[in-house]
């Protein structure tokens, strides 16, 4: 049966897909940001997000603070358990935002934002992809408490995953700026992805084939029958998209590589949420043991019913506004 | 080894975090709002002044709201990281406040930020007006759900516990309208609204001192000028209202806050209002004490002879910090009456027509365009350290609110905070400065040129670089 519980599972999960897109390419970007040699280029794609990357950083406040208020338990065992990813990560990503203004203001020392935006970006990439891979192995908890140790996230495995996120961004940033930029810029961003597409292909393979091995849970869900009739599904409709975003990549297409590499992390993602379900902290604990009291589940959710519809009617305006190719030289400062 | 005390360096980075983080979500509120009101001035009146003042004060805008919310990001988390048992035991009743924050206020500043900055030459004038209403809007919202959330801390209501220890809501209206909430709120969004006006006065002071070498008239200097010394006459003198209103509910909820902000440790009646005096937690008294005899339990009690709870009254581990509430409070004081007293000085200018010519005020106004920031941090300590030693006021101690923390970890990430922070707001308060610098309306400045061209097509299509250059060339 639905409940307010799992309502409020899909609606965060929901968020932090949100925000792995969205701000996936705009951190994309910033980890491609010292292959793009001259200052033009640079330029030209840093306003092709300059508009909406705040727009699309909301959508991790909204996950973090979603899951303090209907799911506190997760929220007060995963941060302590990531405790320096997620520090890192909040650290990345203040070099990565004050990037944008400073990198106007800057006179001397511009370079140095923008290695500051490089490096923020990347970090932040890794340490979300570290972070996914520590969850995914699970977290130690006792009573209602973390209980595992300091460096317990840091595996070969999280590590992979880390790489993994941030090659899955570089080809979400690259296939961005096909689709809005021009010229060179425009066919250095078509290599790149080309490059990335085949890695984050090979990623999602090898995580996938890990992921098994690392808990009988995932291996149960996947293949034991009769899941394994339907589930076969999502790995035959990621071998589609990734043949497709290569052949498109190759015809030199503007939009649809974008879309096909969203379509690739949309999978990936619903792949995860079938391993993972009805856990939100593996190995222990269930969306109903996190989710806080109905009484403050339904408090929100009028509101969120009701805010997150308009939210996405302005947010598809702002990017409206700011829609088709950016040119070099059409500096938004 | 109370140095390497886990949970001291927790509150430290929190302190440290938020104290740096508030200063731009609170000039945020102000600068939304005055960007507002300038914007509409442009489109009601078309003179070019509000557009160049406009012009002006956004360039300077977004790079204090972009620090605010990279600031702002990193508290939503910290909660989590640092103080795991707060965040279970609270997360039923505060996490959908914060949750209607982001979804009410966040998204639409960020939504609508991007076409207030970057905009103007995309859309018409009423929908980038509109916009600009929205951001500011956003930063109302979102000062009324965090001011909720930071007052049921101070004064808890509305709630209950459930099986496993948590508070869980019992009625929504008493938690979001707890009693210090209309107060805290009022006192907080009147403080973002004073630090503003000073800041804006103090740059135009600064420009007004200038225009005298240059001997050229400087109008959208005398424009923000008045504009700031208007707030200054008349919302200075409210926000000493209000927070005489503020203190006296506090006194209700919080007498041992009270207390330690009056340096009053023993309860008596005819309590005076010390005008400074250094605690003494020892011998529980004020050493060096300079009062107006009978004065507090006059303001608080409204009776010269009223009688005020001394910190006697409460056990020495329940009691807060005296020193840091006792003299940060002077400091909020002091600097509020000093903003009180620039506001009449200004309207006696005024009325004599010497507002623009006076010297004084011009360079008292440059000193003081830091203080109402100073003010609204000093004020900040006051009521969060007066909170201590609890999380939720006299239901859930700071020590039993923190995570499973490991000192060095906590050690290692304070210390990289205090350096990320100081290097990257630094430097932004550098570029903020440098931005300040720039003549309002400096040759070039492309609201000179804007009004004479109509179609709103045309000048857009030059308003960017332009702007950009001009900037540029500013600077150096």
């Amino acid at each position: 049966m639905i409940d307010f519980a799992l309502i409020w599972a899909g609606l965060i999960a929901f968020a932090v897909l949100a925000y792995i897109i969205l701000d996936g390419f705009d951190l994309g970007i910033g980890i491609m940001f010292p292959l793009l040699k001259k200052k033009e280029d640079k330029e030209t794609a840093m306003n092709t997000i300059a508009p909406i990357w705040d727009g699309n950083e909301t959508w991790l406040v909204l996950g973090g603070g979603g899951l303090y208020a209907v799911f506190p338990l997760a929220y007060s065992v995963i941060l302590p358990a990531l405790y320096m990813p997620i520090i890192l990560m909040l650290l990345g990503l203040v070099f990565r935002g004050v990037a944008f203004e400073f990198h106007w203001r800057a006179r001397k020392s511009q370079h140095l934002w923008d290695k500051g935006f490089a490096i923020g970006s990347l970090v932040a990439a890794l340490c979300q992809g570290i972070a996914l891979g520590a969850l995914v192995q699970g977290i130690t908890v006792e009573g209602r408490a973390y209980a595992g140790g300091w460096w317990d996230w840091l595996t070969p495995f999280s590590l992979t995953t880390g790489v993994a996120l941030v090659v899955g961004y570089v080809l979400l940033g690259s296939t961005w700026l096909n689709m809005k930029t021009t010229g060179n810029l425009q066919r250095l961003a078509r290599n790149i992805a080309k490059l990335a597409g085949v890695a984050t292909f090979g990623f999602i393979g090898l995580i996938s084939l890990w992921m098994v091995f690392i808990e009988q849970q995932y291996l149960h869900r996947w293949f034991d029958a009769p899941n394994i009739y339907y589930l076969f599904v999502v790995p035959v409709l990621v071998f589609i998209v990734g043949v497709s975003l290569y052949i498109c990549l190759k015809k030199e297409r503007d939009t649809s590589p974008f879309l096909l590499s969203i379509s690739l992390f949309l999978l990936s993602y619903i792949g995860l949420i079938i391993s993972f379900f009805p856990n939100i902290v593996p190995p222990s604990i269930s969306v109903w043991q996190a989710a806080a009291p109905d009484s403050s589940l339904k408090f929100l959710l009028v509101g969120a019913a009701f805010l997150i519809p308009i939210i996405l009617a302005y947010t598809t305006y702002a990017y409206w506004v700011f829609r088709g190719k950016v040119k070099e030289g059409e500096a938004y400062h | 080894m109370e140095f390497l005390d886990p949970v001291l360096l927790a509150r430290v980075q929190f302190a440290f975090t938020i104290a740096f983080h508030i200063v731009f979500p609170g000039l945020s509120i102000g600068l939304a709002a005055y960007l507002t009101v300038l914007e509409a001035l442009w489109l009601k009146t078309h003179k070019t002044i509000y557009l160049t003042a406009f012009k002006y004060w956004l360039k300077i805008f977004s790079i204090i709201f972009g620090m605010g919310v990279v600031s702002g990001v990193v508290m939503s988390y910290q909660i989590g990281t640092n103080w795991s048992v707060f965040s279970d035991k609270t997360g039923p009743v505060l996490g959908p406040l914060m949750g209607y924050e982001v979804l009410s206020a966040f998204f639409l500043e960020a939504g609508f930020l991007g076409v207030m900055l970057f905009g103007m030459n995309k859309v018409g004038k009423k929908l980038h007006f509109f916009s600009t209403l929205m951001v500011s809007v956003g930063t109302l919202m979102s000062a009324f759900w965090i001011l909720s959330v930071n007052s049921w801390m101070q004064t808890p209501a509305g709630y209950a516990y459930n099986e496993v220890g948590q508070f869980i809501a019992k009625d929504w209206f008493e938690v979001v309208f707890n009693p210090s909430f209309p107060y805290r709120f009022a006192h907080m969004v009147t403080a973002a609204f004073l630090s503003t006006a000073f800041l804006v006065g103090g740059v135009a002071a600064w420009h007004l001192l200038k225009e005298r070498k240059e001997k050229v008239k400087n109008d959208a200097a005398r424009l923000m000028f008045s504009m700031a010394m208007w707030m200054a006459a008349f919302v200075a003198p409210i926000q000493l209202f209000i927070g005489d209103m503020h203190g006296l509910n506090t006194l209700e909820h919080q007498p041992a806050k009270v207390a330690a902000m009056e340096g009053n440790y023993q309860t008596q009646k005819g309590a005076p209002l010390l005008l400074f005096g250094i605690p003494n937690d020892e011998e529980e008294r004020v050493d060096y004490a300079i009062g107006i005899p009978k004065m507090a339990s006059f303001i608080l009690t409204h009776d010269f002879d009223g009688e005020l709870v001394g910190l006697d009254q409460f056990a020495k581990e329940d009691r807060p910090n005296v020193k840091w509430v006792f003299y940060s409070f002077r400091v909020m004081v002091a600097i509020g009456m000093g903003m009180i007293a620039i506001g009449l000085f200004s309207l006696f200018l005024r009325w004599r027509g010497r507002l623009y010519d006076n010297r004084f005020i011009q360079k008292v106004a440059v000193c003081f365009a830091p203080a109402g920031i100073v003010a609204t941090i000093a004020g900040w300590i006051v009521t969060e350290v007066g909170r201590q030693p609890y999380t939720v006021y006299g239901l859930l101690r700071t020590y039993d609110s923190h995570s499973p923390l490991d000192a060095p970890a906590v050690a290692a990430s304070l210390a990289i905070f205090v350096v990320v922070y100081f290097l990257v707001f630094g430097t932004g308060i550098v570029y903020t400065l440098r931005l300040m610098r720039v003549r309002p309306g400096e040759k070039g400045d492309v609201a000179q040129e804007e009004t004479k061209v109509s179609t709103p097509v045309t000048v857009s299509s030059r308003l960017p670089q332009d702007s950009n250059n001009s900037s540029e060339e500013d600077a150096r």
